[in-house]
């Protein structure tokens, strides 16, 4: 699988062409290759993708989908989804409505010399220690997919053994249209 | 009221087994034939089908089940069904799943599928169908347990037959069909357990008005109307429309038939293959009003260049279509009819179009359709042999086509009168049509006669359906438009590839297609020269016991006009050589 090329814009000072959908679909089986399978024969471009159970559990699921809105009209995108029988509601959160937020998980190695800068960086970044052994270090940072951007690149210093992001989630800021909703 | 256990409501407490129950279901649906072939993953069905009402035609390959699927819809207006086991049963009836996807044809289709236990193990005849068809479905389902047979029927044919038609795929396990369950049918949309699916939206009364102040404003509007016109069952209120605002009319080859092709307003098949005027009007148009058309890539030519001084209402029931291919200035989400209705009720009326009119009709005077003068001793025009089959062709009778020339000049030569006299393959342009789907037309309508103008090209790839036809008692009529090549393929390979003809010729006399009907149970006849083809049009038509395949031998040099070439603009429509300024 190719790793996709840094995506500019996830990051504050670069323009944006990136669009967050928040689908929620049937808990069925296949629901997701449908879903992956409607972007791939149309041509549209998934940056990522993050698939959880939503608010009411067995019966709905939240994906939180961000689209690349230059790989064709966000129009499309949501009404071809729209016609997916399975999908339930979509709502299309604006970058700048929207609260982003991303899990990162980082096994580095550390030896005595780089210890202490490692502790500083995780602290800089309000990351938490989450498991060390005798040669290395597993860190999580959740946080805003820029602030992930940012420990990842600072964590280039250093020597990755493993390094996993999930792809975000999204929810509207207060005040702003409330994400696809579970219906009665 | 017969069928399969008569006395069965929508809940009693009795055991079916899921067998029972799928085939129980489609009685509930009213269904009165499904075209099939049963195999190992199916057989449990095929079994309470002995005791049904539903009748089966038992096809030779699983690809004519879908295709007289399909023809049965599209001459009907009700859903067709067919029936196949897992694996290559279900892999075969793929393509005319695309078909019918691409057409918006409504289909309900069941597949047999290995045992639960089974599934993903690679097991005998397993194929991953709802994975395979998931692109070219409207839905589908694996049914998990007999139980939810119901419920899983009833929502594939709610599903195929609302909102923007399709077909939908229904996969049952080969232990769901043989266990047992405690009969029910859905009695409400709510117990088909659908909650993204809403096809009916209410009409949007300020779009409409938009729209009538569009229609006011027109000076020069073109009706163009699609297949979703047929489909909403509007060519009642199209007429009325059109007659009360005296404007043109262009049908897409999905809609032939929604308009009457006798009808002074009508210009005929807009696009690749389209009438000059039809092509030229949309071209020079103010007002542009798509009704269930989705400017497929063969009416629009080189996008840019489409249409370029009209503003457009866009008219359809999937509002997805809006402004994928072309910016609408007002789109309504709604079936064609009550847009039309609502229209009505308006008195949208355009400005006054004798202008407009008398530059129609400039071109229709100067570009109609022509072809060369019939030559005594020479092989047939293609063009004169549809004529005359249309000439001496009863009021009502259903045409079917495969795909290539003999159906762009069914199409331009064939009068339509009313809605489901043209079948055909649109979007897909699916080869070998033709012969299953003038099958399924004629086995929905029977009173009807059904011809289908076919080519030899198509005929080769599915005319073992005629045993089939002659088996159950399908008298249809074949009229092989024999050329001896692949017709359109050799008028691109002439006209754009320096006559560089690669792998298109097929010999007019192998197969012989003569015997082969005749192997087939059918009547077999041949006409070369005008004298035979009267007359063979005249047997065929006085044969209405046994199927009747006529093997015509056409010019091979005919080429289709007007054309516009592929990724060309409208404006460089090429006309019929006859036509043509001396150089």
């Amino acid at each position: 699988m190719n790793t996709p090329e840094p995506f500019l814009g996830a990051t504050s000072h670069s323009p944006v062409r990136h669009h967050i959908l928040s689908v929620l679909v049937e808990n069925k089986a296949g629901v997701l290759a449908r879903v992956a399978g409607l972007f791939a024969r149309r041509g549209f471009n998934i940056y990522s993708l993050a698939v959880a159970p939503a608010e009411t559990k067995a019966r709905f699921s939240r994906i939180t989908i961000v689209v690349d809105a230059e790989s064709a009209p966000l129009e499309q995108i949501v009404e071809q989804l729209d016609k997916l029988v399975n999908v339930v509601a979509i709502s299309d959160i604006a970058p700048k409505d929207a609260l982003e937020r991303e899990l990162l998980l980082a096994t580095i190695k550390t030896d005595v010399d780089n210890r202490t800068s490692l502790l500083d960086v995780v602290g800089n970044y309000g990351a938490a220690i989450v498991d060390v052994d005798a040669g290395s270090v597993t860190l999580m940072l959740a946080g805003t997919p820029a602030a992930c951007d940012e420990l990842e690149r600072e964590l280039e210093n250093y020597t990755t053994v493993e390094l996993h992001r999930t792809g975000r989630v999204a929810l509207p800021r207060l005040g702003k249209a409330a994400a696809a909703a579970v219906p009665d | 009221m017969g069928g399969l256990f008569p006395y069965l409501t929508r809940r009693n407490i009795v055991q079916l087994t899921g067998a029972q129950a799928l085939i129980k279901s489609l009685e509930m649906e009213g269904v009165e034939v499904v075209f099939g072939l049963p195999g190992g993953a199916i057989l449990p069905v095929y079994d309470p089908l002995i005791d049904s009402s539903v009748r089966h035609v038992l096809v030779r390959h699983e690809q004519g089940a879908g295709h007289m699927a399909e023809g049965y819809a599209l001459a009907t207006g009700r859903p067709g069904v067919a029936m196949v086991t897992s694996g290559p049963g279900a892999t075969n009836i793929v393509t005319p799943i695309g078909n019918a996807h691409m057409d918006s044809t409504p289909l309900v289709v069941i597949t047999g599928q290995v045992s639960s236990a089974a599934i993903g193990t690679d097991a005998f005849q397993e194929c991953d169908i709802t994975g395979i068809t998931m692109g070219i479905t409207k839905h589908n389902f694996l049914v998990k347990s007999a139980h939810e047979i119901p419920r899983a029927v009833a929502a594939a044919f709610h599903i195929a037959t609302t909102g923007r038609p399709g077909p939908v795929l229904v996969d049952v396990p080969k232990d769901v069909t043989q266990s047992m369950m405690e009969w029910w049918y859905p009695s409400s949309i709510e117990e088909l357990d659908l909650p993204g699916y809403h096809p009916v939206v209410e009409l949007d009364e300020d779009r409409v008005a938009q729209a009538v102040e569009l229609i006011r404003a027109a000076e020069r509007p073109v009706l163009y109307v699609g297949g979703g016109t047929l489909k909403s069952h509007a060519a009642a209120q199209l007429r009325a429309f059109a007659e009360r605002t005296g404007m043109p009319v262009v049908t897409t080859l999905m809609a032939r038939g929604a308009f009457p092709d006798s009808h002074p307003q009508h210009l005929g098949m807009p696009g690749m293959h389209g009438m000059y005027a039809a092509v030229t009007a949309i071209q020079k148009c103010d007002l542009l009003i798509s009704l269930g058309a989705r400017f497929d890539d063969r009416v629009t030519g080189k996008i840019p260049a489409f249409a370029p001084h009209a503003k457009v209402i866009h008219v359809d029931i999937d509002k997805a279509e809006f402004n994928k291919v072309r910016r609408a200035d007002v789109s309504i989400r709604s079936n064609v009819a009550a847009v039309l209705s609502a229209w009505d009720e308006h008195q949208a009326r355009p400005q006054d179009l004798d202008v407009w009119w008398k530059e129609i009709d400039a071109w229709r005077e100067t570009y109609p359709l022509v072809y060369d003068e019939p030559v005594e001793g020479a092989p047939l025009r293609p063009q004169f042999v549809i004529e005359s089959i249309a000439r001496a062709a009863a009021p009502g009778t259903i045409v079917a086509s495969g795909v290539g020339q003999h159906q762009m000049w069914a199409s331009q030569f064939w009068k339509f009168e009313e809605p489901g006299t043209w079948v055909n393959s649109g979007g897909a342009g699916t080869m070998g049509f033709g012969v299953p789907a003038a099958i399924g037309a004629k086995a929905g309508r029977p009173e009807s006669v059904v011809w289908c103008i076919d080519g030899d090209g198509c005929f080769q790839m599915t005319a073992q359906e005629l045993v089939t036809a002659r088996a159950e008692g399908i008298p249809i009529k074949v009229a092989i438009l024999n050329n001896a090549y692949l017709g359109m393929v050799r008028q691109w390979q002439e006209m754009f590839y320096d006559e560089r003809y690669s792998e298109v010729y097929l010999s007019p006399d192998l197969p012989d297609y003569v015997k082969w009907a005749e192997a087939m149970g059918c009547v077999g006849l041949r006409a070369t020269n005008i004298e035979e083809m009267h007359a063979a049009i005249a047997t065929a038509n006085s044969i209405n016991d046994v199927p009747v395949v006529i093997d015509f031998r056409t010019d091979s040099s005919e080429k289709v006009f007007p054309m516009v070439a592929a990724g060309a603009s409208n404006d460089d429509i090429m006309v019929h050589p006859l036509q043509r300024e001396p150089q």
